[in-house]
């Protein structure tokens, strides 16, 4: 009785923590569908935000500079993500390991008010002693988002690394491949899907800073959540359901296609270790 | 000739690599977090201790050469003391710290059971759930902060039912509160509960439930003295990824609080932004680690056990 009761109470919570979770980002898409300026008064379907969205030059300017922002960080913060976590979880002990294993972490958790600021500040010391950056907007937008999605990527190829069996690296080392051939033509094939997973974290954790972004950028660079929030922070507006919209969907597709990816991938292997024999 | 020594060169430098690639493989990511995460710590903390004028940047420096070459380095520790002496800081302190333990707690309500729930759900089941929770954590966090308005304005999704239905005849203040917050918090953190506590839980050996029964142990005894303890690492990790980025929290406080929820992030930037005090803006910063050290360090400490343990 007591467990048929307990599965109710699991089930009820569950589903009221989708509900929770999903119903905001339902409404958010009926309304982008919506005739009325006005957001939450229904006048009739109709697509003439999206048509309003797709006229506004600023909003395609924000979106490349996001895209171009976003495309650099995910490529440099995957690889310098992935020597972090490789020298984390299979150097053993180094100088400074403390350090470095508590300054991949922090990002993780520090508030994005302190990291932005604390960049803007380096930023400006920087120009003063060595002249650069001249300009703050895309390199200083990049090297920032770098830091904070290089934490990712770590922690994501901890996790990898730490659940790999290392027997087919030490088969390659018994037969007789150097520790650097065996990182490059073993571990770092294997680790292959937890790179594509970071890279796509990095992506999106990129898209999606607005605080740090802000503090970092100089005049004229709007990032696109800078001039989502510059227009919500005065009230609802249908054009933003409307691109609220499209990245939902493009985000979706994103995320579905890139399990199914990694859902087939496993379970290759899996069946591959089956005829193999192994476990 | 140029070409031999080139060469050399390069036979050595490929030698160099070849046996030093180890800590060139530590170095690289290792100077980048010295340079671009450690240091502008510290300056922040010598902004902190400099004081405002009305220049470019908008701060004293903290060095002088005075004449004759003499050194003088000036400290000036205004602006700490006059965090400590105004009300609106040190409230706003403790208002911050108020709503991200109550929101803490409450994520902890609700993604514990589910959390649970996905763990002990059917193989196919548990990879939709799982899918489901990941999907809003990968969407734009701004966006989500924002559907929330639509829902909660005066003339937004739950005033207009609640009108409706004929429950109430004016709108209610929902929008620009605190419970506006609450909700804004729990909705776009809940996912950094789940997440941790589902990895801890994964991992359990949950035959041990079976033997408390087996021994006669009540459910709820079970719970207490056996889930609750095994999930520790769990709920600790996950308290902590939502608490302390909470604490810090701007765009939820300024979109959802209005004016009228005071919170430290949302101080901070006005500070920096509207008031151009950047000293003042560096001792609010560098407070608000002082506060979060702890609680950073303790996370630390978990996330490395967690990763040595599997």
């Amino acid at each position: 009785m007591n467990n048929a009761k307990r599965s109710y109470f699991l089930i009820a919570t569950t589903c009221f923590g989708l509900a929770f979770l999903y119903i905001p980002m339902i409404l958010l898409i009926i309304y982008s569908f919506n005739y009325s300026k006005i957001v939450p008064v229904w006048g009739g379907f109709s697509t003439r935000w999206y048509g309003v969205l797709f006229e506004s030059e600023e909003v395609w300017t924000a979106v490349s500079l996001s895209l171009k922002i976003a495309m650099v960080n995910a490529c440099f913060a995957t690889l310098l993500g992935t020597l972090a976590g490789l020298a984390l979880v299979r150097f053993g002990q180094f100088k400074g390991r403390t350090l470095f294993s508590g300054m991949i972490t922090a990002p993780l958790v520090m508030p994005e008010v302190i990291t932005g600021l604390s960049l803007l500040l380096l930023f400006i010391t920087l120009k003063e002693f060595i002249g650069w950056p001249d300009n703050r907007g895309f390199s200083t937008i990049t090297i920032a988002h770098i830091t904070f999605s290089m934490a990712y990527v770590a922690v994501i190829i901890q996790s990898r690394l730490a659940g790999m069996a290392q027997d087919l690296e030490e088969a390659a080392q018994d037969l007789g491949a150097k520790p650097f051939r065996v990182l490059t033509d073993i571990t770092l094939p294997l680790l292959a899907p937890g790179m594509l997973a970071g890279w796509l974290l990095s992506f999106t954790l990129s898209l999606d800073d607005l605080i740090i972004a802000s503090f970092v950028s100089g005049p004229g660079s709007v990032t696109l959540p800078m001039l989502i929030y510059s227009r919500v922070r005065l009230g609802l507006r249908p054009d933003i359901n409307a691109l609220a919209t499209i990245i939902i969907l493009v985000v979706a597709i994103g995320v579905l296609i890139a399990a199914w990816i990694m859902f087939r991938q496993q379970r290759q292997r899996e069946l591959e270790l089956q005829m193999s024999g192994d476990e | 000739m140029s070409t031999a020594t080139e060469s050399g060169l390069q036979h050595r430098l490929a030698a160099v690599l070849q046996k030093n690639w180890k800590s060139l493989i530590v170095f690289v990511p290792f100077f980048w977090l010295l340079i671009f995460f450690l240091a502008p710590f510290f300056i922040v903390f010598k902004i902190s201790l400099s004081e405002a004028i009305i220049a470019s940047p908008p701060f004293m420096p903290m060095i002088e050469w005075a004449d004759e070459g003499v050194m003088r380095i000036k400290l000036v520790f205004d602006n700490f003391t006059y965090l400590w002496e105004d009300d609106l800081y040190f409230n706003t302190y403790l208002s911050s710290l108020k709503i991200s333990s109550i929101s803490t707690v409450l994520c902890l309500l609700i993604g514990y059971p589910m959390a649970y729930a996905i763990v002990r759900a059917q193989s196919t089941t548990k990879n939709v759930l799982l899918m489901l929770i990941i999907l809003p954590f990968w969407t734009s966090f701004l966006l989500r902060v924002y559907a929330w308005m639509g829902l909660l304005a005066d003339q937004g999704t739950i005033n207009n039912l609640l009108i409706g239905m004929g429950f109430i005849d004016e709108p209610i203040r929902l929008l620009y509160t605190d419970f506006a917050v609450y909700v804004g918090i729990v909705y776009t953190y809940l996912p950094f509960m789940i997440l941790p506590l589902y990895a801890n839980m994964e991992k359990l050996d949950w035959t041990l439930l079976e033997a408390a029964a087996d021994l006669g142990a009540r459910p709820f005894t079970t719970f207490l003295t056996v889930t609750i303890p095994m999930t520790l690492p769990g709920i600790i990790a996950g308290s902590l990824l939502v608490f302390i980025p909470a604490t810090g929290e701007y765009v939820i406080p300024d979109l959802l609080g209005g004016g009228n929820v005071l919170m430290i992030g949302r101080l901070l930037y006005n500070e920096f932004n509207a008031n151009v005090d950047w000293p003042v803006a560096s001792a609010v910063a560098i407070a608000l680690l002082l506060v979060l050290v702890l609680p950073m360090m303790l996370y630390q400490h978990v996330q490395g056990k967690e990763t040595e343990a599997s």
